[in-house]
């Protein structure tokens, strides 16, 4: 392995990390709001939404990323004859699967909330909204975080697919340099240790974060 | 009677096939504590649910000061207020600690100020005992103290009639006491209450009135006294022989 080849592609790897980090989060922040949204679709029952949510999870949850993202980059522009950005659909993309595993995160998290919990709020008087906000929702996420951590951590390695639309993140960079280079053992490295710089504190602080909700506030 | 409160007329209620309110009514009037008993399933828990609309009935009606209690109706919220209710299980608020539990309604449903609602919830706790308790959460008390401030949480609402479903059912014997004798001062201080429970004693110590219930029915109602000492149906007969033990020992 040759460590000069390394620092000299430190820059590069910079920016690859950089982008992987932009479109993860930007992708999780809209899978958290789809996810929550279709929680409470699929857990109060609405009416045809309910049908199109299930739909929508099954289908995201059951077909590769990688197809998906082909479906939106190649597929719309074909469709609809709008131009795509990559970065955007490779945003979307990753917020649509999200939203599906979120949802399932979530709506788990609304079940393991007893029932009478909101029986016990109604009977103070809470319309169900307000208990859903002060009583049921702050217990679901709770229960949700083990569940939701897996998901960040699932969702940031999913990025990597993104190199196949041309998105320069890190695994884009890592193919890019074995092809012009061949320096592939260096390459490999670097995006080994990249991944590792991304998902670590990710791992770390969820699972603190997830120690501290079960000792400090509750279960009783 | 004038100073009713709770109207209940000849309501209806069945899971299925499975009759378990035939036509039950009852009227409750202002101060006055009804302690109702009866064999597990007969349909006690089931009222006092439907009376607080967490269970639809499917004929007859319940009104609170004349106003009917109808599970799809858009002042259910307001209605409920009136009405508090104590569970089994304590039910809690986990994440929120005692003194939040108690303030929570007032504050967002009655829009009271968070500074009298708390002097009010600090004196009431006072009362049962559990002033020191205000920033604990749930989990750090007992079962008997979780109870207390079940109570207390429901009495900061100023309701009219006070529910208690089987209180002290998941309670440790010990621990029994303390809550029978919050409810024994409130019931002194003339609140309306409907209990459910299985504690005889206590039952014959704070009832103005005993509904004896089978089969959904009320069989029997009366004194308390009369009630205990003689049961006038073969039903209450039979039920309250269930807590007397024979002696076993030969001489």
């Amino acid at each position: 392995m040759n460590w000069d080849v390394i620092v000299s592609y430190l820059p590069l790897y910079k920016d690859g990390l950089l982008i992987t980090l932009y479109t993860g989060w930007l992708g999780i922040l809209i899978s958290i709001v789809l996810g929550l949204v279709t929680a409470l679709i699929v857990h109060f029952k609405v009416p045809v939404l309910k049908t199109i949510a299930k739909i929508y999870i099954e289908i995201l949850r059951n077909t590769p990323l990688l197809i998906q993202l082909f479906f939106i980059y190649y597929g719309i522009p074909k469709l609809f004859g709008i131009v795509t950005d990559e970065i955007a659909c490779g945003v979307i993309g990753l917020g649509l699967l999200g939203g599906a595993y979120m949802a399932e995160t979530f709506r788990s998290g609304i079940e393991a909330v007893d029932t009478i919990q909101m029986e016990s709020a109604v009977s103070l008087g809470m319309t169900r909204r307000q208990a859903m906000f002060h009583i049921i929702l702050p217990q679901a996420v709770t229960y949700s975080v083990p569940a939701f951590v897996a998901n960040l951590i699932f969702l940031l390695k999913e990025t990597s697919v993104f190199s196949c639309i041309s998105i320069m993140e890190l695994m884009f960079t890592a193919k890019d340099r074995i092809a012009v280079s061949s320096t592939t053992v260096e390459s490999l490295f670097l995006v080994v240790v990249f991944y590792l710089i991304v998902l670590l504190p990710v791992s770390i602080i969820g699972s603190v974060v997830e120690r501290r909700l079960r000792y400090a506030s509750f279960g009783n | 009677m004038a100073d009713t409160v709770l109207t209940i007329n000849n309501i209806k209620k069945s899971y299925g096939d499975n009759l378990i309110l035939n036509g039950l009514s009852l009227d409750v009037h202002k101060g006055e504590v009804i302690v109702i008993i009866g064999p597990s399933g007969c349909g006690k828990s089931t009222l006092l649910r439907c009376i607080n609309a967490l269970e639809p009935i499917q004929g007859g009606e319940i009104r609170l000061d004349g106003e009917l209690i109808d599970g799809k109706s858009r002042n259910l919220a307001q209605t409920r207020q009136k009405i508090g209710m104590v569970f089994q299980n304590y039910e809690l608020f986990p994440h929120k600690t005692v003194l939040q539990n108690i303030i929570l309604a007032p504050m967002k449903v009655q829009k009271r100020s968070k500074d009298e609602v708390t002097e009010e919830a600090e004196q009431l706790l006072e009362r049962v005992g559990l002033l020191d308790k205000r920033d604990s959460y749930p989990r750090q008390l007992s079962g008997g103290q979780m109870q207390r401030v079940a109570i207390v949480r429901a009495l900061c609402m100023h309701p009219e009639i006070m529910l208690f479903d089987e209180v002290t059912a998941a309670l440790d014997p010990e621990m029994v006491r303390e809550v029978l004798d919050t409810m024994l001062e409130l019931a002194k201080n003339g609140r309306t209450m409907l209990i459910v429970t299985h504690e005889m004693n206590f039952a014959r110590a704070i009832a103005d009135r005993v509904i004896f219930l089978d089969g959904g029915e009320i069989v029997e109602e009366g004194d308390p006294e009369d009630f205990f000492t003689h049961p006038k149906t073969e039903r209450a007969q039979k039920f309250l022989h269930t807590f007397e033990y024979e002696s076993v020992k030969h001489k």
